[in-house]
């Protein structure tokens, strides 16, 4: 036989090998049978939501929730469309989009995060302060070097760089991005009037990255740069990022202590539905750009397999899940929105 | 006489110059093969090659089920392009005058300038939203419709340079034409054909635009075609964007596998080419 | 050629096999009719791709027109959209590709074809056509970790100095941008340029080269002044194949050309293709219309690029049949 032949059936014998290892189980002789789970969605929770999934996945190994971090945007359409089980989010869903659904949306939020301003400036290496003057100078195109008034104000004795700050924001749908803008807008009616808060916006100025990972690397590797990305992005990678004056002036870091404090007055008045925004809140330590993350569940699933999963999912993240969030930086919900959650997700039919 | 050295110092320059062109187009090859072997080599572990991927952020991990997803997906594209593709050939080249022939000719053609982005949106209007899911089938059709024009040009082509005088031949012993064909003419184009099929395979297996809404992806082992998959191109992508070092360091590992694998397919099936495009089985 | 050649009208079989020979034929006639069927699977996948493009990209078409192409507006959350920043964005990038990939890609194919001895050019050759088969993918990864950082610091900066007067080369560098996209195109291209630049000077009959070599040119001069514009259908063919290739290209673009829909003068600058903002936005966007102006994107990308190729294709058909006609 010549080569050519050799070579055509090795590889059809390869990739029919790999491919009966792992055959179809239409119908499992196992007596549980594997269920797979689909959702994506936003990449702000994404880090916990893999280790969530990861250690649900050795608890119980008959269930696997493979999740994808493809922007809140992304999560919200694919649920709409229905080639996902569930979707995620950290803006909540707006009333038009509730109403282009052919079905029950419910929101369960997760945890809480705080979205940060991370920078690579190479000279600097004090922790930079921000006014919410400044942050929405940077983001509008305005605010053009390092070393203008409105970030030296706020940072005496910091010697600043007369370099350009290379902006840096999301090019997909993102619910960061809605957080991030959505505080803009509280604090400065120029950018609520010229650019307003979305999942996407029409940037003025910068370059765009695909999630908060995307972000994350391009102002990794560009310096003089500025984005904002997820409090556990800027973490993991050993990126700066600032403070961030809150509404009683006070510059405040995100942590623990500033993102719950953050929550504190909507966890007593959280509405049913969940759908909440916490960023500017009142509050003397709390950090400003602070948001719930949500997972979007439908609120009738057919299949009973993949509905016990999910709520047992639920449930579980409730409970233990809970436990895991400060480890990778996540603040976790107050107790009151916890137990009312619990009760919500009998809503699931 | 100045005049003509000068033409003569022209001469070896641009000849200088032409040869640095091609020298530098060739060093591009070896720069790249050189860069992923470095950054890369390493990473291709044992680690690689069976663990399933970990969260962001912790290190460690492979890229098990890529490997094997990329597999599974090239198996339904070859299980629906190569029959098509092969059988679509052999009509072009055994029946193949008129109109009808030549206006397949012409998409085929059509088809293969097609940019892959555009099939990726054509397979998940067409499989994946009615399916209600992504899935490897997904991925699997939207490379097929990149591998059926090439397989069916390759085919007709070597079928075509099979001499009439074995047709004739074999219908002289009494046999009917499509005998004719599966028995005599098919054989002796195998060679041509099967390497066309195999280059065909290798230039889908590094495409990542149409998985990108198709296959998608997934953390887990695929346990069957209709799930989303994990794919290497996918893996390498969502890897090199993220601002992890150990992504980085997997992704080029991936990169390196894959363009093993694309090399390797491609110089197997140029050298078995190059010996003559056909030859007594 | 190979095609309508029919069965002899009586076999050498006997008589009392002729219901066996009728059962041949009808087999014959299925065969023709299989191979046709499978072979009219490429018609119907067209004609549905095309369909599914048209009526996908309805909404988007309805309410912009051919407005669509001329606004440059990319605004999701107003429902505006504007095809402009991609089509420049995909217009300057290949326009950079060509200008580094078409005189690298001619020298080197003159090279191969004319100067170089013929196994060297053989065994070069092989090695070029290789580079075809890289995936865009890894081309990408290279791009982000290899090519950005060095545009970044050393060569921006250095064209900046230099060139700086031009409105091309003025800005801030980020190393993300047309340039980067650009160069990397140009690399992804390079191959199809050299091969069938070659395959065109190859094609070119000697006794052209040995007139003018008869009549005192230089190599060079026989090459440049007679083969080349003998050859030149085939090689501006590839030119334009090489473009084609350079519009669809998705992935490699899509990593390096900073994702932001504008138009702006100097290489430097960030900017987006059609195909990487299809990629980029396609599983998330938020609505029908922008879905549907997504889809237009597409299909517009569709039909440029089935021009492009139809027109290369003829270019270099009329090449390679020329032979020995004039001219």
């Amino acid at each position: 036989m010549s080569s050519a032949k050799w070579t055509v059936l090795t590889t059809l014998a390869i990739l029919s090998f790999t491919s009966c290892s792992s055959a179809p189980s239409t119908s499992p002789s196992r007596s549980e049978s594997v269920a797979l789970i689909n959702g994506a969605g936003a990449t702000f929770p994404y880090p916990i939501y893999a280790k969530w999934f990861d250690e649900y996945h050795k608890l119980h190994p008959d269930i696997q929730i493979n999740y994808q971090s493809i922007g809140s945007g992304g999560g919200i359409r694919q649920l709409l469309t229905g080639t996902v089980d569930f979707g995620a989010s950290d803006s909540p869903m707006t009333d038009e989009q509730l109403r282009q659904a052919k079905f029950k949306v419910l929101h369960f939020p997760t945890v809480l995060g705080a979205v940060v301003p991370s920078y690579n400036v190479p000279a600097v290496t004090e922790e930079l302060k921000f006014t919410p003057e400044a942050l929405t100078g940077i983001m509008l195109g305005t605010v053009k070097k390092w070393n203008d008034g409105r970030i030296a104000k706020a940072n005496p004795g910091v010697k600043l760089p007369s370099n350009d700050i290379v902006t840096v924001h999301r090019s997909d749908g993102s619910g960061t991005t809605f957080v991030w803008t959505d505080y803009l807008s509280k604090v400065s009616p120029e950018w609520k009037s010229k650019v307003g808060s979305g999942t996407s916006v029409n940037w003025p100025a910068g370059l765009g990255a695909k999630g908060n990972e995307g972000v994350a690397g391009l102002v990794k590797q560009t310096p003089y740069s500025f984005g904002y990305v997820e409090l556990v992005y800027a973490i993991q990678n050993n990126m700066a990022y600032g403070r961030v004056h809150n509404s009683s002036g006070t510059p405040v870091k995100a942590d623990l202590a500033s993102v719950t404090a953050a929550a504190a007055a909507a966890a007593a008045s959280m509405p049913d539905d969940f759908r909440v925004s916490i960023t500017n809140p009142p509050g003397r330590d709390a950090y400003p750009i602070a948001s719930f993350t949500w997972l979007l569940i439908p609120g009738a699933i057919p299949d009973s397999a993949k509905k016990s999963a999910i709520t047992g999912f639920l449930r579980w993240m409730l409970e233990d899940g809970q436990k895991m969030t400060q480890q990778l930086s996540y603040a976790p919900l107050p107790p009151e929105v916890i137990s009312k959650e619990l009760n919500a997700i009998s809503q699931i039919q | 006489m100045m005049r003509h050295r000068w033409r003569k110092f022209v001469n070896a320059l641009m000849f200088g110059i032409t040869a640095l062109c091609a020298l530098a187009s060739v060093c591009v090859l070896f720069w790249i093969l050189g860069y992923l072997v470095w950054n890369g080599g390493r990473a291709l572990d044992l680690d690689f090659f069976t663990q399933l991927p970990k969260p962001p952020g912790e290190t460690g991990g492979g890229m098990a089920n890529a490997v094997i997803g990329s597999g599974q997906i090239i198996l339904v594209a070859a299980l629906i392009g190569v029959p098509i593709g092969f059988l679509g050939g052999v009509y072009l080249a055994e029946f193949g005058s008129g109109t009808v022939p030549f206006l397949i000719r012409y998409t085929a053609d059509l088809l293969n300038g097609v940019p892959s982005i555009v099939i990726g949106i054509f397979a998940y209007t067409l499989v994946v939203v009615p399916a209600k899911h992504f899935s490897a089938f997904a991925g699997g059709v939207a490379l097929s419709i990149i591998l059926i024009p090439t397989t069916l040009r390759t085919t007709e082509q070597f079928l075509r340079a099979v001499p009439q005088t074995l047709r004739e031949g074999a219908l002289a012993l009494g046999a009917s034409k499509w005998q004719a064909v599966a028995t005599v003419v098919v054989p002796a184009a195998i060679r041509g054909v099967s390497t066309g099929i195999i280059l065909g395979i290798a230039r889908i297996a590094g495409e990542t635009a149409p998985l990108l809404f198709t296959s998608f992806s997934n953390r887990y082992w695929g346990t069957s075609l209709n799930q989303p998959t994990a794919s290497l191109p996918v893996m390498i992508f969502t890897y090199a964007i993220s601002p992890y070092a150990d992504w980085h360091r997997q992704a080029w590992a991936a990169a390196l596998l894959l363009l093993a694998a694309m090399l390797l397919l491609n110089i197997a099936a140029r050298l078995a080419l190059s010996r003559g495009s056909y030859q007594r089985t | 050629m190979a095609g309508a050649f029919s069965l002899p009208e009586r076999g050498i079989n006997e008589p009392k096999r002729r219901s066996f020979l009728d059962r041949l034929r009808s087999a014959d006639q299925l065969a023709h009719v299989l191979t046709m069927v499978f072979a009219a699977a490429i018609l119907l996948v067209v004609v549905l791709l095309v369909f599914e493009l048209f009526r996908n990209s309805g909404e988007s078409r309805s309410k912009f027109g051919w407005e669509f192409f001329f606004t440059s507006q990319w605004d999701p959350v107003a429902g505006k959209f504007g095809a402009l920043p991609f089509i420049y964005g995909t217009l300057v990038t290949s326009a950079v590709a060509l200008l580094i990939a078409v005189p690298l890609g001619l020298g080197a194919a003159v090279f191969l074809a004319e100067l170089a001895p013929p196994r060297v050019s053989d065994a070069l050759t092989f090695v070029i056509e290789l580079l075809a088969a890289v995936p865009s993918v890894i081309y990408g990864l290279l791009a982000v970790f290899a090519l950005v950082p060095l545009l970044r610091d050393p060569i921006q900066p250095f064209l900046n100095r230099t060139l700086g007067f031009l409105p091309l080369f003025q800005g801030p560098s980020y190393g993300v941008g047309y340039l980067a996209a650009g160069v990397i195109l140009a690399i992804m291209v390079v191959p199809f340029v050299i091969s069938i630049s070659r395959e065109s000077l190859l094609a070119v009959p000697n006794e052209q080269r040995e007139a003018a070599l008869a009549l005192g040119a230089t190599r060079w001069e026989s090459t440049w002044y007679v083969v080349v514009p003998y050859a030149r259908l085939g090689i501006v063919g590839s030119v334009f194949l090489a473009l084609a290739r350079a519009l669809g290209e998705t992935m490699a673009v899509t990593m390096v050309i900073g994702n932001t829909p504008q138009i702006a003068g100097s290489l430097f600058a960030p900017g987006y293709s059609i195909a990487a903002v299809i990629a980029n936005e396609f599983t998330e966007a938020t609505g029908d219309l922008h879905i549907s102006a997504l889809v237009e994107l597409g299909l517009a990308l569709f039909l440029l690029t089935i021009v492009i190729n139809g027109v290369a294709r003829l270019l270099v058909l009329a090449t390679t049949r020329r032979g020995t006609t004039h001219p």
